[in-house]
């Protein structure tokens, strides 16, 4: 099975990286851009778990190692079951 | 008196903070490699600056699941005496022994420069050689330096005197421009509830010397001495040396990463 977990820093905390790139977009006239957040991206393949099992241990993951709940936020979708 | 340095791979100022430890404040002082599970019966842990695991993931993320880190948590529980400096601060908080996280520095540049601090609580087991409201000059070096708090949490460690050192200019004066990094309240350095437990950016061992243009950094381990003495008794090997140093070699490293 693969997930992909999006990690990002939560709206609440700046992200002076995401500004930069919107800095730039804007130089090459992308005017219409009005931010940009910076995230990772994580793609994990699991094996030997059923869905509900998955459901479980992905979030589980994201929380305890992927992401730092202080400062980010996730989200997650399986891919291919 | 007994101080222990863990040496992770990627960290690049254990030597430097060996060094500091034993030849300039003349205290026994030993390695603590990642891998093991042993602290030697060491008084005080040092986690020491650098980019442990390539600062993979976040910097100290990986480095918080070292076996040795499992007893370090044991030992800081216990109220031993743990001192995090730059990559070692950013372990401790993703470690979860020091609250809050660190963002990049607001510039987005790697800053390597020396910058000066304000004591801000003289009453720890860290600052106790220094006067409330005194200035150190010691050298800062890291990309990820941004403490972040949220306000709930900025106003109980303010409350409780928690943060130790603040980023400021040459007078004390706190400003935009001094905090050179972004940090939330211009915090430099933070210390646990309990007490016992100290991450700080700037790194001391870095500024233990004269011919390093600052000896401030002495202010620190010095407090560490004074607290460890009322605690467990003399541990000075030597006294302080004035002048040139007898420089006792460095232990060699050995072990796998």
């Amino acid at each position: 099975m693969k997930v992909r977990i999006l990690v990002s820093l939560k709206e609440s905390v700046l992200d002076p990286q995401g500004q930069t790139v919107r800095n730039a977009l804007h130089t090459l006239g992308y005017q219409a851009v009005r931010d940009v957040r910076q995230g990772k991206v994580f793609e994990i393949e699991l094996e030997g778990l059923d869905r509900s099992e998955a459901e479980k241990i992905v979030p589980e993951i994201a929380d305890r190692v992927l992401a730092n709940p202080i400062i980010e936020k996730f989200s997650w979708e399986i891919l291919e079951a | 008196m007994k101080f222990g340095v863990v040496v992770f791979p990627g960290s690049n100022c254990d030597y430097d903070t060996f060094h500091a430890l034993q030849n300039v404040m003349g205290l026994e002082t030993v390695f603590l490699w990642h891998k093991d599970h042993d602290l030697q019966g060491v008084d005080c842990v040092v986690l020491p600056g650098g980019f442990s695991y390539g600062d993979y993931l976040r910097s100290g993320a990986i480095a918080r699941f070292s076996p040795i880190m499992t007893e370090v948590k044991k030992f800081a529980a216990a109220g031993g005496l743990v001192l995090g400096i730059c990559n070692g601060f950013q372990i401790l908080l993703e470690a979860g022994l020091l609250p809050g996280a660190m963002l990049r520095n607001k510039n987005l540049k790697f800053l390597c420069q020396h910058v000066y601090i304000r004591v801000e609580n003289s009453r720890t087991a860290f600052s106790q050689a220094a006067r409330k409201g005194q200035v150190l000059q010691i050298p800062i070096a890291h990309f990820d330096g941004n403490y972040y708090a949220s306000p709930e949490l900025l106003s109980e460690l303010e409350r409780n005197g928690q943060v130790v050192f603040r980023y400021c200019d040459e007078k004390g004066k706190l400003s935009e421009e001094a905090n050179v990094n972004g940090s939330i309240n211009s915090i430099a350095g933070l210390i646990n509830r309990q007490g016992n437990v100290l991450g700080m950016m700037p790194h001391p061992e870095r500024a233990s010397e004269k011919i390093l243009g600052s000896q401030d950094g002495k202010i620190i381990f010095q407090s560490m001495i004074n607290y460890l003495e009322k605690k467990v008794g003399p541990g000075r090997k030597k006294a302080v040396r004035t002048t040139r140093p007898a420089i006792s070699p460095l232990p060699p490293l050995i072990g796998t990463f």
